[in-house]
């Protein structure tokens, strides 16, 4: 099995979670899907840290963030696939 | 795996069951610090529980203080109480509701009578009882007289991919075998609020959390800011990579794998209808959430974190585990379970879960946990506002 470089928690989220110290631009990155263990790939597009998030598709402002299956917020800046998705251009809808 | 079904724990008067077997000297109120401290400096095998209020405070503000006080002294992990209060009227009050439970107690105002012979009074006694505990022996006690809380801290995205599941993953186990569960936040539940009150087991306990929830946010909205941001996510959680408060909620969600709630309860209320898993109202601040819990009879805690916090509690033993594997090696002295190989996919979710068994019966057994073996005491009365 390829190592795992980012966690998708349910198939419909929209972002994943990179597990190792950091992805690095233009890596192809192996995503492992909890929710029926399933596999797939990105290309990041930014460095992005352990624990950040990365976008699984292009995204719009106004755009709701999935994760855990669930509105986790909205996106406030145009988020290309691969892009760091983060507090720059995600905010909450709560508040 | 087998899971064990018993450890070894101290049997009370009340028929609780303690993983710990402590003297404490606990102060009604802020100016009696120092003579429950000079106290536990005096006599070996007790500790102080030092704290911030306990004056001046009214309505259900005091209440809770009350409660908070009576129920840390009545929990199982304590074998004994010294109240030492400024005035013996709240005093006695406190020392009056923990007879109840069979332990020894007792009580001593300063009024009067001032610190020095205070303490030499409260010291003959504190001797005395630690004296008696030294000779209490952990006996064999099913599964089910553990109580467990649960809070997160310094959470990042790992802790909703991992250690919370892995919490989760140990409730679903252990439940069945009729034991108390206990998990709070109220503010980190925000973004999440519906999907946790469709958890209630009754009607009755959904819309109790939903009341509860929409209190809280009221007073947020009403009182302290119209945002946030600074303080929910905290600046840990968002170097963690946590971005918004509902991605915090449905990651500290996860911490209650898929069981239902029983009930609700106020701030360090006792529950009362049976095993099973439980919401309690609780500030999502680590040291003031687990001081409630311990406070409502809960006597072993699981901390998941991220980044690493580094919390403990003086009388109920916090276990921590990560599932970040830098956390896990810079701040090694801090954590007791390492599920970071859920990461890397070296460990499934259930075998996580049946390591934090592992450990959380043998910490019940008498195993230090990290946070005990470097001192961390952190307790921290929930003030409710203003005193008078």
């Amino acid at each position: 099995m390829a190592s795992t470089d980012i966690i998708i928690h349910d198939k419909k989220d929209n972002v994943g979670v990179v597990v190792i110290e950091k992805v690095a631009p233009n890596q192809t990155c192996n995503c492992w899907i909890m929710e029926g263990d399933g596999s797939a790939t990105v290309e990041a597009k930014n460095e992005v840290p352990l624990g950040h998030k990365l976008a699984l598709t292009d995204l719009n402002e106004g755009d709701t963030i999935i994760k855990y299956g669930h509105d986790i917020g909205k996106v406030v800046k145009p988020i290309k696939k691969g892009e760091h998705v983060h507090v720059h251009n995600v905010k909450t809808k709560k508040w | 795996m087998e899971i064990q079904k018993s450890f070894l724990g101290y049997k009370r008067e009340n028929g609780r069951v303690g993983t710990r077997n402590h003297v404490i000297i606990l102060p009604v109120d802020d100016i009696s610090n120092a003579c429950a401290e000079a106290v536990a400096n005096n006599i070996k095998g007790t500790i102080a529980l030092p704290h911030s209020y306990g004056r001046l405070q009214f309505g259900a503000d005091l209440e809770l203080h009350f409660r908070t006080m009576i129920g840390t002294a009545k929990n199982p992990n304590v074998a004994a109480a010294i109240i030492i209060g400024i005035e013996p009227k709240w005093t006695k009050r406190i020392v009056d509701e923990v007879a109840k439970t069979g332990k020894p107690v007792e009580g001593f105002s300063i009024e009067g009578a001032g610190d020095i012979e205070t303490i030499m009074k409260a010291s003959k006694k504190a001797q005395e009882f630690s004296i008696w505990a030294s000779e209490k022996q952990r006996e064999e006690c099913p599964a089910s007289d553990l109580w467990i809380s649960v809070k997160c801290g310094e959470s990042d995205t790992t802790s909703g991919l991992a250690s919370n599941p892995t919490v989760g993953n140990l409730m679903d186990k252990l439940e069945p075998l009729g034991v108390h569960l206990c998990f709070g936040e109220t503010s980190e539940l925000t973004g999440a609020e519906n999907v946790c009150a469709k958890r209630g087991k009754t009607k009755e306990a959904q819309d109790k959390f939903i009341k509860t929830w929409s209190d809280y946010n009221d007073f947020i909205l009403k009182e302290a800011t119209d945002d946030l941001s600074e303080s929910q996510p905290t600046a840990g959680n968002i170097a963690g990579g946590l971005t918004t408060i509902e991605e915090k909620a449905f990651g500290n969600f996860q911490k209650i794998g898929s069981r239902q709630f029983v009930d609700v309860l106020t701030p360090a209320e006792e529950p009362t209808k049976g095993p099973g898993l439980y919401f309690m109202d609780t500030s999502s601040a680590a040291a003031e959430c687990v001081t409630l819990q311990a406070a409502g009879g809960f006597n072993i805690h699981l901390f998941p974190t991220g980044q690493g916090n580094i919390i403990g509690n003086p009388i109920e033993p916090v276990i921590k585990l990560t599932a970040n594997p830098l956390t896990a090696v810079k701040m090694k002295e801090h954590i007791d379970v390492d599920v970071s190989k859920i990461l890397s996919r070296e460990m499934n979710l259930d075998q996580a879960g049946d390591e934090l068994i592992k450990a959380t019966m043998r910490v019940a057994n008498g195993r230090f946990t990290c946070a005990e073996a470097l001192g961390h005491r952190e307790f921290v009365m929930t003030k409710l506002y203003r005193s008078a």
